[in-house]
Protein backbone atom coordinates (compact mmCIF):
# COMPACT_ATOMS: atom_id res chain seq x y z
CA UNK A 1 0.00 0.00 0.00
CA UNK A 2 1.30 3.39 -0.99
CA UNK A 3 1.73 5.83 1.87
CA UNK A 4 0.83 9.44 1.37
CA UNK A 5 3.15 11.87 3.11
CA UNK A 6 1.41 14.60 5.07
CA UNK A 7 2.65 17.81 6.62
CA UNK A 8 3.46 17.69 10.34
CA UNK A 9 0.83 20.38 10.68
CA UNK A 10 -1.86 17.83 9.81
CA UNK A 11 -0.58 15.00 11.98
CA UNK A 12 -3.09 14.03 14.67
CA UNK A 13 -2.05 14.31 18.27
CA UNK A 14 -0.17 11.37 19.78
CA UNK A 15 0.12 9.55 16.42
CA UNK A 16 3.62 8.35 15.68
CA UNK A 17 5.13 9.38 12.37
CA UNK A 18 8.46 9.37 10.59
CA UNK A 19 9.99 12.48 9.07
CA UNK A 20 10.44 11.95 5.34
CA UNK A 21 11.37 15.35 4.01
CA UNK A 22 12.05 18.89 5.13
CA UNK A 23 11.27 21.65 2.63
CA UNK A 24 13.12 24.88 3.03
CA UNK A 25 16.54 26.44 2.79
CA UNK A 26 19.80 25.64 4.49
CA UNK A 27 19.12 28.02 7.36
CA UNK A 28 15.93 26.26 8.38
CA UNK A 29 17.40 22.79 7.85
CA UNK A 30 20.30 23.64 10.08
CA UNK A 31 18.09 25.08 12.81
CA UNK A 32 15.88 22.01 12.81
CA UNK A 33 18.93 19.74 12.64
CA UNK A 34 20.38 21.32 15.72
CA UNK A 35 17.26 20.36 17.67
CA UNK A 36 17.30 16.82 16.32
CA UNK A 37 14.51 17.27 13.76
CA UNK A 38 15.85 15.31 10.79
CA UNK A 39 14.89 12.88 8.07
CA UNK A 40 14.14 9.42 9.36
CA UNK A 41 13.32 10.55 12.91
CA UNK A 42 10.23 9.36 14.71
CA UNK A 43 8.05 12.26 15.80
CA UNK A 44 4.71 12.87 17.48
CA UNK A 45 2.61 15.91 18.21
CA UNK A 46 2.08 16.57 21.92
CA UNK A 47 -0.07 19.68 21.76
CA UNK A 48 -1.27 22.33 19.39
CA UNK A 49 -2.21 25.87 20.41
CA UNK A 50 -5.36 27.41 18.95
CA UNK A 51 -5.54 30.55 16.78
CA UNK A 52 -2.62 29.57 14.59
CA UNK A 53 -0.44 29.04 17.63
CA UNK A 54 2.61 26.77 17.71
CA UNK A 55 2.93 22.98 17.93
CA UNK A 56 4.75 21.06 20.60
CA UNK A 57 6.35 17.87 19.31
CA UNK A 58 8.34 15.03 20.82
CA UNK A 59 11.37 13.32 19.35
CA UNK A 60 13.20 10.64 21.31
CA UNK A 61 11.67 11.81 24.56
CA UNK A 62 12.65 15.45 24.02
CA UNK A 63 9.92 18.00 23.54
CA UNK A 64 10.11 21.26 21.63
CA UNK A 65 7.76 23.96 20.48
CA UNK A 66 7.82 25.22 16.92
CA UNK A 67 5.74 27.64 14.88
CA UNK A 68 3.23 26.56 12.24
CA UNK A 69 5.30 27.91 9.37
CA UNK A 70 8.11 25.55 10.27
CA UNK A 71 5.78 22.63 10.96
CA UNK A 72 4.20 23.04 7.51
CA UNK A 73 7.56 22.41 5.87
CA UNK A 74 8.16 19.13 7.68
CA UNK A 75 6.67 16.16 5.79
CA UNK A 76 5.94 12.96 7.68
CA UNK A 77 4.69 9.47 7.03
CA UNK A 78 2.21 8.16 9.60
CA UNK A 79 3.35 4.93 11.24
CA UNK A 80 0.90 2.18 12.12
CA UNK B 1 36.15 30.96 17.40
CA UNK B 2 37.97 29.93 20.58
CA UNK B 3 41.39 30.79 19.14
CA UNK B 4 42.83 31.79 22.50
CA UNK B 5 41.50 28.80 24.45
CA UNK B 6 43.97 26.29 25.92
CA UNK B 7 41.31 23.72 26.59
CA UNK B 8 37.58 23.40 25.91
CA UNK B 9 35.21 21.92 28.47
CA UNK B 10 32.19 20.95 26.39
CA UNK B 11 29.20 20.79 28.73
CA UNK B 12 26.74 18.41 27.16
CA UNK B 13 23.10 17.85 28.12
CA UNK B 14 23.12 14.09 28.65
CA UNK B 15 19.34 13.91 28.23
CA UNK B 16 19.80 15.29 24.69
CA UNK B 17 23.03 13.53 23.83
CA UNK B 18 22.43 13.15 20.11
CA UNK B 19 22.03 16.76 19.18
CA UNK B 20 24.62 17.93 21.69
CA UNK B 21 27.25 15.76 20.05
CA UNK B 22 27.12 17.97 16.98
CA UNK B 23 29.04 20.76 18.68
CA UNK B 24 31.37 18.19 20.23
CA UNK B 25 32.29 16.89 16.77
CA UNK B 26 32.81 20.41 15.47
CA UNK B 27 35.12 21.06 18.41
CA UNK B 28 37.06 17.87 17.75
CA UNK B 29 37.65 18.96 14.16
CA UNK B 30 39.69 21.85 15.57
CA UNK B 31 43.07 21.54 17.26
CA UNK B 32 42.23 22.58 20.80
CA UNK B 33 42.08 19.79 23.44
CA UNK B 34 38.51 18.93 24.49
CA UNK B 35 36.98 17.32 27.55
CA UNK B 36 33.25 16.58 27.79
CA UNK B 37 31.07 16.99 30.87
CA UNK B 38 27.95 14.84 30.53
CA UNK B 39 25.73 17.10 32.57
CA UNK B 40 22.20 16.49 33.94
CA UNK B 41 23.41 12.92 34.37
CA UNK B 42 20.89 12.20 37.15
CA UNK B 43 17.95 12.91 34.85
CA UNK B 44 18.99 10.29 32.30
CA UNK B 45 18.03 7.54 34.75
CA UNK B 46 14.59 9.07 35.31
CA UNK B 47 14.04 9.35 31.59
CA UNK B 48 15.06 5.76 30.91
CA UNK B 49 18.17 6.77 28.96
CA UNK B 50 21.26 4.60 29.35
CA UNK B 51 24.55 5.99 28.18
CA UNK B 52 27.74 3.93 28.09
CA UNK B 53 30.12 6.78 28.88
CA UNK B 54 33.21 4.51 28.82
CA UNK B 55 32.41 3.42 25.30
CA UNK B 56 31.78 7.03 24.26
CA UNK B 57 35.16 7.92 25.73
CA UNK B 58 36.80 5.16 23.66
CA UNK B 59 35.03 6.15 20.48
CA UNK B 60 35.69 9.87 20.75
CA UNK B 61 39.16 9.44 22.21
CA UNK B 62 38.70 12.21 24.79
CA UNK B 63 37.80 12.14 28.51
CA UNK B 64 34.07 12.05 29.31
CA UNK B 65 32.89 12.87 32.86
CA UNK B 66 29.28 12.54 34.03
CA UNK B 67 28.25 15.54 36.13
CA UNK B 68 25.25 16.98 37.96
CA UNK B 69 25.92 20.70 38.15
CA UNK B 70 22.93 21.27 40.44
CA UNK B 71 24.39 19.13 43.23
CA UNK B 72 28.06 19.42 42.31
CA UNK B 73 28.34 15.68 41.64
CA UNK B 74 31.25 14.84 39.34
CA UNK B 75 32.68 18.37 39.27
CA UNK B 76 35.79 17.34 41.21
CA UNK B 77 36.47 14.49 38.80
CA UNK B 78 35.92 16.87 35.92
CA UNK B 79 38.45 19.35 37.27
CA UNK B 80 41.01 16.65 38.03
CA UNK B 81 40.69 15.25 34.51
CA UNK B 82 40.99 18.57 32.67
CA UNK B 83 44.70 17.87 32.14
CA UNK B 84 43.73 14.72 30.20
CA UNK B 85 41.81 16.79 27.62
CA UNK B 86 42.91 15.77 24.13
CA UNK B 87 42.53 16.50 20.49
CA UNK B 88 41.50 13.73 18.11
CA UNK B 89 43.45 13.70 14.86
CA UNK B 90 41.13 11.12 13.33
CA UNK B 91 38.17 13.49 13.32
CA UNK B 92 38.49 15.34 10.02
CA UNK B 93 36.45 18.38 9.06
CA UNK B 94 33.37 17.23 7.21
CA UNK B 95 29.95 18.39 6.03
CA UNK B 96 26.83 18.82 8.12
CA UNK B 97 25.45 15.58 6.64
CA UNK B 98 28.70 13.80 7.43
CA UNK B 99 28.59 14.86 11.07
CA UNK B 100 25.03 13.68 11.54
CA UNK B 101 25.83 10.29 10.01
CA UNK B 102 28.81 10.00 12.37
CA UNK B 103 26.60 10.96 15.32
CA UNK B 104 23.97 8.44 14.25
CA UNK B 105 26.49 5.60 14.43
CA UNK B 106 27.92 6.86 17.75
CA UNK B 107 24.48 7.02 19.35
CA UNK B 108 23.70 3.51 18.10
CA UNK B 109 26.70 2.23 20.04
CA UNK B 110 26.49 4.16 23.32
CA UNK B 111 22.89 5.09 24.04
CA UNK B 112 19.81 3.01 24.77
CA UNK B 113 16.40 4.54 25.40
CA UNK B 114 14.03 2.26 27.30
CA UNK B 115 10.37 2.49 26.73
CA UNK B 116 8.80 3.72 29.91
CA UNK B 117 5.33 4.38 31.20
CA UNK B 118 3.76 7.76 31.49
CA UNK B 119 4.81 9.13 34.86
CA UNK B 120 2.98 11.71 36.91
CA UNK B 121 5.54 14.24 35.78
CA UNK B 122 4.75 13.54 32.12
CA UNK B 123 1.08 13.92 32.84
CA UNK B 124 1.62 17.29 34.53
CA UNK B 125 3.74 18.33 31.59
CA UNK B 126 0.97 17.40 29.16
CA UNK B 127 -1.69 19.19 31.21
CA UNK B 128 0.31 22.39 31.40
CA UNK B 129 1.05 22.58 27.69
CA UNK B 130 -2.32 21.66 26.18
CA UNK B 131 -4.41 24.78 25.69
CA UNK B 132 -7.65 23.51 27.23
CA UNK B 133 -6.05 22.67 30.57
CA UNK B 134 -2.88 24.74 30.22
CA UNK B 135 -4.45 28.18 29.94
CA UNK B 136 -6.60 27.93 33.11
CA UNK B 137 -3.61 26.43 34.92
CA UNK B 138 -1.41 29.29 33.68
CA UNK B 139 -3.92 31.84 34.99
CA UNK B 140 -3.93 30.01 38.32
CA UNK B 141 -0.15 29.84 38.50
CA UNK B 142 0.18 33.56 37.67
CA UNK B 143 -2.38 34.48 40.30
CA UNK B 144 -0.74 32.28 42.89
CA UNK B 145 2.71 33.67 42.05
CA UNK B 146 1.68 37.27 42.54
CA UNK B 147 -0.21 36.36 45.67
CA UNK B 148 2.96 34.78 47.08
CA UNK B 149 5.04 37.81 46.02
CA UNK B 150 2.67 40.03 47.96
CA UNK B 151 2.64 37.70 50.94
CA UNK B 152 6.43 37.53 51.15
CA UNK B 153 6.83 41.26 50.44
CA UNK B 154 4.31 42.36 53.05
CA UNK B 155 5.79 40.11 55.70
CA UNK B 156 9.34 41.22 54.97
CA UNK B 157 8.21 44.82 55.40
CA UNK B 158 6.00 44.24 58.44
CA UNK B 159 8.34 42.02 60.40
CA UNK B 160 11.80 43.06 59.27
CA UNK B 161 12.20 46.28 57.32
CA UNK B 162 9.71 48.58 59.04
CA UNK B 163 10.75 47.60 62.58
CA UNK B 164 14.37 48.11 61.56
CA UNK B 165 13.69 51.60 60.27
CA UNK B 166 11.30 52.62 63.04
CA UNK B 167 13.02 51.06 66.05
CA UNK B 168 16.66 51.29 65.13
CA UNK B 169 17.05 53.92 62.45
CA UNK B 170 14.60 56.61 63.58
CA UNK B 171 16.39 57.36 66.88
CA UNK B 172 19.68 57.68 65.00
CA UNK B 173 18.19 60.10 62.47
CA UNK B 174 16.40 62.09 65.16
CA UNK B 175 19.69 62.38 67.01
CA UNK B 176 21.42 63.51 63.86
CA UNK B 177 18.65 66.03 63.22
CA UNK B 178 19.15 67.61 66.65
CA UNK B 179 22.89 67.59 66.16
CA UNK B 180 22.73 69.33 62.78
CA UNK B 181 20.14 71.99 63.60
CA UNK B 182 18.30 73.89 60.87
CA UNK B 183 20.03 74.74 57.62
CA UNK B 184 20.81 73.56 54.12
CA UNK B 185 22.70 70.44 55.21
CA UNK B 186 19.75 69.39 57.35
CA UNK B 187 17.35 69.89 54.46
CA UNK B 188 19.59 67.90 52.18
CA UNK B 189 20.20 64.94 54.48
CA UNK B 190 16.99 64.75 56.48
CA UNK B 191 14.40 67.22 55.23
CA UNK B 192 12.65 70.18 56.74
CA UNK B 193 13.78 70.97 60.29
CA UNK B 194 11.32 71.05 63.17
CA UNK B 195 8.63 68.80 61.66
CA UNK B 196 8.38 65.12 62.46
CA UNK B 197 10.46 62.98 60.12
CA UNK B 198 8.34 61.22 57.51
CA UNK B 199 10.36 58.57 55.71
CA UNK B 200 8.29 58.89 52.52
CA UNK B 201 7.76 62.62 52.25
CA UNK B 202 10.69 64.31 54.00
CA UNK B 203 12.83 64.11 50.83
CA UNK B 204 16.18 63.94 52.62
CA UNK B 205 18.95 61.71 51.32
CA UNK B 206 19.11 59.73 54.55
CA UNK B 207 15.35 59.61 55.07
CA UNK B 208 13.39 59.29 51.83
CA UNK B 209 16.52 58.52 49.80
CA UNK B 210 17.20 55.44 51.86
CA UNK B 211 13.74 54.38 52.98
CA UNK B 212 11.96 54.26 49.62
CA UNK B 213 14.38 51.87 47.89
CA UNK B 214 15.29 49.78 50.93
CA UNK B 215 12.22 49.91 53.14
CA UNK B 216 9.44 49.89 50.55
CA UNK B 217 10.77 48.48 47.29
CA UNK B 218 13.55 46.02 48.13
CA UNK B 219 11.25 43.57 49.99
CA UNK B 220 9.05 43.24 46.90
CA UNK B 221 12.05 42.93 44.60
CA UNK B 222 13.36 40.06 46.73
CA UNK B 223 9.95 38.38 46.78
CA UNK B 224 9.38 38.84 43.06
CA UNK B 225 12.69 37.45 41.86
CA UNK B 226 12.48 34.59 44.33
CA UNK B 227 9.16 33.48 42.85
CA UNK B 228 10.27 34.11 39.26
CA UNK B 229 13.39 31.99 39.81
CA UNK B 230 11.21 29.12 41.00
CA UNK B 231 9.04 29.40 37.88
CA UNK B 232 12.16 29.39 35.72
CA UNK B 233 13.98 26.54 37.42
CA UNK B 234 11.05 24.16 37.42
CA UNK B 235 10.95 24.55 33.64
CA UNK B 236 7.56 26.24 33.53
CA UNK B 237 8.54 29.33 31.51
CA UNK B 238 8.95 27.61 28.09
CA UNK B 239 5.48 26.13 28.55
CA UNK B 240 4.04 29.54 29.32
CA UNK B 241 5.84 30.91 26.26
CA UNK B 242 4.23 28.15 24.17
CA UNK B 243 0.75 28.87 25.51
CA UNK B 244 1.02 32.61 24.96
CA UNK B 245 2.88 32.48 21.66
CA UNK B 246 -0.16 33.16 19.51
CA UNK B 247 -0.89 36.38 21.43
CA UNK B 248 2.71 37.56 21.37
CA UNK B 249 3.03 36.70 17.71
CA UNK B 250 0.28 39.19 16.90
CA UNK B 251 2.21 41.80 18.85
CA UNK B 252 5.23 41.27 16.61
CA UNK B 253 7.19 39.03 18.98
CA UNK B 254 6.88 35.36 19.83
CA UNK B 255 6.28 33.46 23.06
CA UNK B 256 9.73 34.30 24.32
CA UNK B 257 8.55 37.93 24.64
CA UNK B 258 7.17 36.92 28.02
CA UNK B 259 10.72 36.96 29.43
CA UNK B 260 11.47 40.72 29.14
CA UNK B 261 7.93 41.39 30.34
CA UNK B 262 8.32 39.28 33.47
CA UNK B 263 11.85 40.35 34.31
CA UNK B 264 10.78 43.96 33.76
CA UNK B 265 8.05 43.68 36.35
CA UNK B 266 10.85 43.36 38.90
CA UNK B 267 13.16 46.04 37.57
CA UNK B 268 13.10 47.34 33.99
CA UNK B 269 16.91 47.13 33.72
CA UNK B 270 17.20 43.31 33.58
CA UNK B 271 14.05 43.34 31.45
CA UNK B 272 15.72 45.63 28.93
CA UNK B 273 18.86 43.47 28.95
CA UNK B 274 16.85 40.34 28.20
CA UNK B 275 15.36 41.80 25.01
CA UNK B 276 18.59 40.73 23.31
CA UNK B 277 17.45 37.10 23.53
CA UNK B 278 14.88 37.86 20.83
CA UNK B 279 16.19 37.18 17.34
CA UNK B 280 15.46 40.18 15.14
CA UNK B 281 15.65 43.95 15.34
CA UNK B 282 11.90 44.25 14.96
CA UNK B 283 11.22 41.92 17.87
CA UNK B 284 13.76 43.65 20.07
CA UNK B 285 12.45 47.10 19.20
CA UNK B 286 8.86 46.17 19.96
CA UNK B 287 9.58 44.34 23.20
CA UNK B 288 11.85 47.14 24.46
CA UNK B 289 9.36 49.88 23.60
CA UNK B 290 6.47 47.97 25.17
CA UNK B 291 8.60 47.34 28.24
CA UNK B 292 9.27 51.05 28.65
CA UNK B 293 5.67 52.05 27.98
CA UNK B 294 3.51 49.52 29.70
CA UNK B 295 5.55 47.52 32.20
CA UNK B 296 5.83 49.21 35.59
CA UNK B 297 8.73 48.01 37.71
CA UNK B 298 8.28 46.75 41.25
CA UNK B 299 9.54 50.08 42.59
CA UNK B 300 6.77 51.89 40.83
CA UNK B 301 4.11 49.31 41.60
CA UNK B 302 4.93 49.40 45.29
CA UNK B 303 4.43 53.17 45.24
CA UNK B 304 1.23 53.00 43.19
CA UNK B 305 -0.19 50.45 45.62
CA UNK B 306 0.91 52.61 48.54
CA UNK B 307 -0.66 55.78 47.17
CA UNK B 308 -3.84 54.52 45.51
CA UNK B 309 -4.44 51.59 47.87
CA UNK B 310 -6.16 53.68 50.55
CA UNK B 311 -8.71 54.98 48.01
CA UNK B 312 -9.70 51.50 46.92
CA UNK B 313 -8.59 48.66 44.70
CA UNK B 314 -10.63 49.92 41.72
CA UNK B 315 -8.21 52.81 41.15
CA UNK B 316 -5.23 50.47 41.07
CA UNK B 317 -7.22 48.26 38.71
CA UNK B 318 -7.78 51.24 36.44
CA UNK B 319 -4.03 51.92 36.17
CA UNK B 320 -3.23 48.30 35.37
CA UNK B 321 -6.13 47.89 32.98
CA UNK B 322 -4.87 50.90 31.02
CA UNK B 323 -1.34 49.47 30.92
CA UNK B 324 -2.42 45.99 29.76
CA UNK B 325 -4.65 47.59 27.14
CA UNK B 326 -1.73 49.72 25.95
CA UNK B 327 0.65 46.76 25.82
CA UNK B 328 -1.69 44.97 23.44
CA UNK B 329 -2.80 47.94 21.32
CA UNK B 330 0.71 49.39 20.93
CA UNK B 331 2.02 45.90 20.14
CA UNK B 332 -0.57 45.42 17.41
CA UNK B 333 0.19 48.85 15.95
CA UNK B 334 3.97 48.41 16.03
CA UNK B 335 3.74 44.92 14.54
CA UNK B 336 2.00 46.53 11.59
CA UNK B 337 4.33 49.46 11.09
CA UNK B 338 7.78 48.40 12.30
CA UNK B 339 9.70 46.93 9.39
CA UNK B 340 11.48 43.63 9.64
CA UNK B 341 10.99 39.97 10.29
CA UNK B 342 9.37 38.42 13.28
CA UNK B 343 10.38 34.77 13.17
CA UNK B 344 8.40 31.97 14.73
CA UNK B 345 8.91 30.44 18.12
CA UNK B 346 11.33 27.54 18.34
CA UNK B 347 12.35 26.37 21.76
CA UNK B 348 13.01 23.33 23.83
CA UNK B 349 10.50 22.19 26.44
CA UNK B 350 12.65 20.71 29.21
CA UNK B 351 11.30 18.06 31.55
CA UNK B 352 10.00 19.46 34.83
CA UNK B 353 12.60 19.52 37.55
CA UNK B 354 12.47 20.11 41.25
CA UNK B 355 14.34 23.39 41.76
CA UNK B 356 17.22 23.57 44.19
CA UNK B 357 16.79 26.12 46.96
CA UNK B 358 20.47 26.98 46.87
CA UNK B 359 20.38 27.83 43.17
CA UNK B 360 17.12 29.78 43.57
CA UNK B 361 18.58 31.87 46.38
CA UNK B 362 21.75 32.50 44.40
CA UNK B 363 19.77 33.59 41.35
CA UNK B 364 17.51 35.83 43.43
CA UNK B 365 20.52 37.46 45.03
CA UNK B 366 22.18 38.08 41.64
CA UNK B 367 19.09 39.91 40.45
CA UNK B 368 18.53 41.79 43.71
CA UNK B 369 22.10 42.98 43.44
CA UNK B 370 21.24 44.51 40.07
CA UNK B 371 18.57 46.53 41.78
CA UNK B 372 20.79 47.57 44.68
CA UNK B 373 23.57 48.65 42.39
CA UNK B 374 21.22 50.68 40.18
CA UNK B 375 18.65 51.94 42.59
CA UNK B 376 20.50 53.16 45.65
CA UNK B 377 23.03 55.41 43.86
CA UNK B 378 20.38 56.82 41.52
CA UNK B 379 17.98 57.49 44.37
CA UNK B 380 20.66 59.20 46.40
CA UNK B 381 21.68 61.24 43.39
CA UNK B 382 18.03 61.92 42.61
CA UNK B 383 17.31 63.29 46.05
CA UNK B 384 20.48 65.33 45.93
CA UNK B 385 19.66 66.82 42.53
CA UNK B 386 16.08 67.56 43.54
CA UNK B 387 17.16 69.32 46.72
CA UNK B 388 19.72 71.43 44.90
CA UNK B 389 17.30 72.31 42.11
CA UNK B 390 14.72 73.25 44.72
CA UNK B 391 17.06 75.43 46.67
CA UNK B 392 18.07 77.38 43.57
CA UNK B 393 14.43 77.73 42.58
CA UNK B 394 14.72 75.83 39.29
CA UNK B 395 11.99 73.30 40.01
CA UNK B 396 9.53 75.98 41.11
CA UNK B 397 10.24 77.78 37.84
CA UNK B 398 9.82 74.59 35.82
CA UNK B 399 6.57 73.87 37.66
CA UNK B 400 5.23 77.24 36.57
CA UNK B 401 6.32 76.72 32.98
CA UNK B 402 4.80 73.25 32.74
CA UNK B 403 1.73 74.22 34.73
CA UNK B 404 -0.53 75.20 31.79
CA UNK B 405 0.31 71.96 29.97
CA UNK B 406 -0.35 69.80 33.00
CA UNK B 407 -3.58 71.60 33.80
CA UNK B 408 -4.88 72.09 30.30
CA UNK B 409 -3.99 68.79 28.70
CA UNK B 410 -4.16 66.37 31.60
CA UNK B 411 -6.23 68.06 34.31
CA UNK B 412 -3.42 67.77 36.84
CA UNK B 413 -2.04 70.36 39.27
CA UNK B 414 0.79 72.44 37.82
CA UNK B 415 3.38 71.15 40.29
CA UNK B 416 2.93 67.57 39.03
CA UNK B 417 5.09 68.56 36.04
CA UNK B 418 8.06 68.54 38.41
CA UNK B 419 7.35 64.97 39.40
CA UNK B 420 7.33 63.99 35.71
CA UNK B 421 10.84 65.41 35.37
CA UNK B 422 11.97 63.62 38.53
CA UNK B 423 10.46 60.42 37.15
CA UNK B 424 13.36 60.22 34.76
CA UNK B 425 15.69 59.79 37.73
CA UNK B 426 13.56 57.46 39.80
CA UNK B 427 9.96 56.48 39.16
CA UNK B 428 9.25 55.46 42.73
CA UNK B 429 10.44 58.79 44.03
CA UNK B 430 8.33 60.63 41.47
CA UNK B 431 5.20 58.78 42.53
CA UNK B 432 6.04 59.69 46.12
CA UNK B 433 6.27 63.35 45.14
CA UNK B 434 2.65 63.29 43.93
CA UNK B 435 1.47 62.60 47.45
CA UNK B 436 1.74 66.11 48.95
CA UNK B 437 -0.09 67.70 45.99
CA UNK B 438 -3.54 66.86 47.31
CA UNK B 439 -4.90 65.30 44.13
CA UNK B 440 -8.16 63.42 43.75
CA UNK B 441 -7.92 59.64 43.24
CA UNK B 442 -8.77 60.03 39.54
CA UNK B 443 -6.03 62.63 39.09
CA UNK B 444 -3.61 60.24 40.81
CA UNK B 445 -4.63 57.51 38.37
CA UNK B 446 -3.83 59.81 35.44
CA UNK B 447 -0.53 60.98 36.90
CA UNK B 448 0.77 57.51 37.86
CA UNK B 449 -0.28 56.02 34.52
CA UNK B 450 1.49 58.81 32.64
CA UNK B 451 4.57 58.39 34.82
CA UNK B 452 4.77 54.76 33.77
CA UNK B 453 4.36 55.44 30.07
CA UNK B 454 6.21 58.59 29.18
CA UNK B 455 9.80 57.49 29.68
CA UNK B 456 11.87 54.81 31.37
CA UNK B 457 14.07 55.72 34.31
CA UNK B 458 17.61 56.80 33.44
CA UNK B 459 19.16 53.40 34.25
CA UNK B 460 16.78 51.60 31.88
CA UNK B 461 17.26 54.36 29.31
CA UNK B 462 21.02 53.82 29.34
CA UNK B 463 20.62 50.06 28.83
CA UNK B 464 18.11 50.57 26.02
CA UNK B 465 20.43 52.94 24.17
CA UNK B 466 23.06 50.22 24.34
CA UNK B 467 20.68 47.46 23.25
CA UNK B 468 18.81 49.28 20.48
CA UNK B 469 21.33 51.83 19.29
CA UNK B 470 20.80 55.57 19.53
CA UNK B 471 18.68 55.87 16.38
CA UNK B 472 16.13 53.24 17.30
CA UNK B 473 16.09 54.51 20.87
CA UNK B 474 15.12 57.98 19.65
CA UNK B 475 12.27 56.47 17.64
CA UNK B 476 11.24 54.41 20.63
CA UNK B 477 11.37 57.46 22.92
CA UNK B 478 9.21 59.44 20.50
CA UNK B 479 6.62 56.65 20.63
CA UNK B 480 6.74 56.70 24.43
CA UNK B 481 6.23 60.44 24.77
CA UNK B 482 3.54 60.47 22.08
CA UNK B 483 1.70 57.63 23.79
CA UNK B 484 1.94 59.27 27.21
CA UNK B 485 0.50 62.56 25.97
CA UNK B 486 -2.32 60.85 24.07
CA UNK B 487 -3.21 58.52 26.91
CA UNK B 488 -3.04 61.32 29.51
CA UNK B 489 -5.37 63.46 27.45
CA UNK B 490 -7.85 60.62 26.80
CA UNK B 491 -7.82 59.65 30.48
CA UNK B 492 -8.59 63.25 31.42
CA UNK B 493 -11.58 63.28 29.08
CA UNK B 494 -12.85 59.91 30.29
CA UNK B 495 -12.06 60.02 34.01
CA UNK B 496 -12.45 63.70 34.83
CA UNK B 497 -15.11 64.37 32.20
CA UNK B 498 -13.69 67.80 31.29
Amino acid sequence: MEHQDISLLNLSRNKKAKITMIHGGHGLQHRLDSMGIRNGKEIKVVSRQPFRGPLTVEIRGCQMTLGRGMARKIMVEVLQ
Amino acid sequence: MLKEADVVINVVDATNLERNLYLALELLEGDIPVIIALNIWDETHHLGIQIDEKELENLLGIPIVPTVALTGEGIKTLVSRIKEAKTNEEVKPTSREGRWIEIGSLIEKVERVEHRHHTIRDRISDLTIRPLTGLPLAAGIMFLSFWIVRLIGENLIGYIFEPLFEELYRPVITGLSNLLGPGFIHNLLIGQYGVEIDFVESMGMLTTGLFVPVGMVLPYIIAFYFVLSILEDTGYMPRLATLLDNVFHKLGMHGHGIVPLFLGLGCNVPGALSTRTLETRKQRFISATLLAIAVPCMAQMAMVFGILGPYGIQYIGLVFFTLVFLYIVMGLIMNKFVKGESPEIFLEIPAYRRPSLKVILKKTWMRVRWFLKEAIPFLFAGVLVINILYSVGFLQWLGTVLSPVMQGLFGLPGESGVSMIIGFLRKDLAVGMLLPLGMSPMQLVIATTMLTIYFPCVATFAVLVKELGIKDMLKSAAIMVGTAVTVGFILKLVLLGV
